[in-house]
């Protein structure tokens, strides 16, 4: 098996976010600023890692019948471990996360990939294809962010670009997001018609 | 009296749980194309989130809180909310079998439903009563179905509207819901 091919599939051709319509509710939510968007990504793929790493380990002791209820027990405490480590080192992004933290358990990606690979592949191909939906999901998360960070407060990453008075501030409130995020699949649905990807 | 009023205006109307919380966004995109098969959904998840709405608020209060494993939250209520759609689903396979085919394909999809275990966490969160709790879930969940039917309404219509290809689909349900969303907004003069 190509691990180089499990690795870009999540970046382009399975991207979890622009493809799959997987993982819409955080990329809508919290999406404000590029900051939030890197702290998700980056609780996401932890979170991903390490259930992908412990399914597969145990994908032999696992019973069929209850292998759902399974993963989620082990998925919901990753979640409740990076929980703890970002409320303890990254104060001011746990807070703007807030409730979407935990809510990475019902992550539908994360589960998605349990099932569909990690159940059914050796570790090191698991680990492969985590890095790979997190990566893709973290680039995914950013291109939004940018969007609505620099229309809706002027600034990309803290710093400003546009002059004062001139941002939208709708782009940083509930409709932006709906917005970036739909004119975005148009876009890329069209060049993807384009280019074949 | 007035206070309960309030949550329910702000739970359905002013905070709607889908348009501005962005929780449910899924079913939300997924299942608000046929006025029946949203109502259905609207129905599956109002049930399922007022229940799991009270018991995990027991939970939090006589369970967790007590011996002080606060941060056993979320693996506990996801342990609960999966229990009880899979009790749900048993019981109205039992007793009810017309609705349990209405829903049946629904049911399951409610556990990774992130409104079902939002809710629960929001109600923790902002320290409501048990009877607020519960006002405050049966609130969100009308704002739930309320989202659903309005916009399946739209897509309804959407289905004979002539939309550039690469806009179909998600893309064009998306700015429809962004526009939807606006139109909330000027809920927030309500309170």
């Amino acid at each position: 098996m190509n691990l180089m091919q499990e690795f870009t599939k999540g970046i382009i051709k399975e991207n979890p976010l622009f493809r799959l319509m997987l993982g819409t509710c955080p990329a809508l939510a919290i999406t404000t600023s590029v900051e939030n968007g890197l702290g998700m990504g980056a609780a996401f793929t932890g979170v991903l890692l390490a259930s992908n790493i412990v399914i597969s380990l145990m994908r032999s002791i696992i019973p069929a019948s209850v292998r759902i209820p399974a993963y989620v027990v082990i998925i919901a405490s990753f979640v409740t471990m990076t929980d703890q480590l970002m409320h303890a080192f990254t104060p001011g992004v746990y807070k703007s996360l807030g409730i979407f933290i935990p809510l990475i358990v019902v992550n539908c990606i994360i589960l998605g990939r349990a099932e569909a690979f990690a159940s059914r592949n050796s570790v090191v191909p698991s680990i492969v294809d985590a890095l790979g939906m997190g990566l893709g999901f973290t680039i995914a998360l950013v291109m939004v962010c940018t969007f609505r960070e620099v229309l809706g407060s002027g600034t990309f990453l803290g710093i400003q670009l546009l002059p004062e008075g001139i941002p939208a501030i709708l782009m940083i409130l509930p409709p932006g997001g709906f917005i970036t995020l739909g004119c975005l699949l148009g876009f890329l649905n069209k060049m993807q018609k384009k280019y074949a990807l | 009296m007035q206070e309960y009023f309030i949550i329910i205006i702000s739970a359905v109307l002013v905070n709607n749980i889908v348009l501005s919380q962005f929780l449910g966004i899924c079913p939300f995109l997924g299942v608000s194309k046929k006025l029946t098969a949203s109502l259905g959904m609207g129905g599956a998840v109002s049930f399922v989130l007022v229940l799991s709405g009270s018991i995990t608020w027991l939970l939090q209060q006589y369970v967790l809180n007590p011996f002080k494993i606060g941060y056993m939250q979320t693996v506990a209520f996801i342990l609960v909310i999966a229990a009880l759609v899979q009790f749900v689903e048993m019981v109205m396979r039992k007793f009810t079998p017309p609705l349990y085919k209405a829903l049946g394909i629904y049911l399951p999809l409610i556990t990774t439903n992130c409104a079902v275990l939002g809710v629960a966490i929001i109600n923790i969160q902002k320290d409501l009563s048990f009877t607020k709790a519960l006002v405050n879930s049966l609130g969100h969940s009308a704002g739930f179905t309320l989202a659903l039917v309005l916009m399946s309404g739209i897509r309804e219509r959407l289905e004979e509207a002539d939309i550039p290809e690469s806009m179909q689909g998600a893309p064009i349900a998306l700015v429809v819901a962004a526009l939807m969303s606006m139109a909330f907004l000027g809920f927030s003069g309500l309170l």
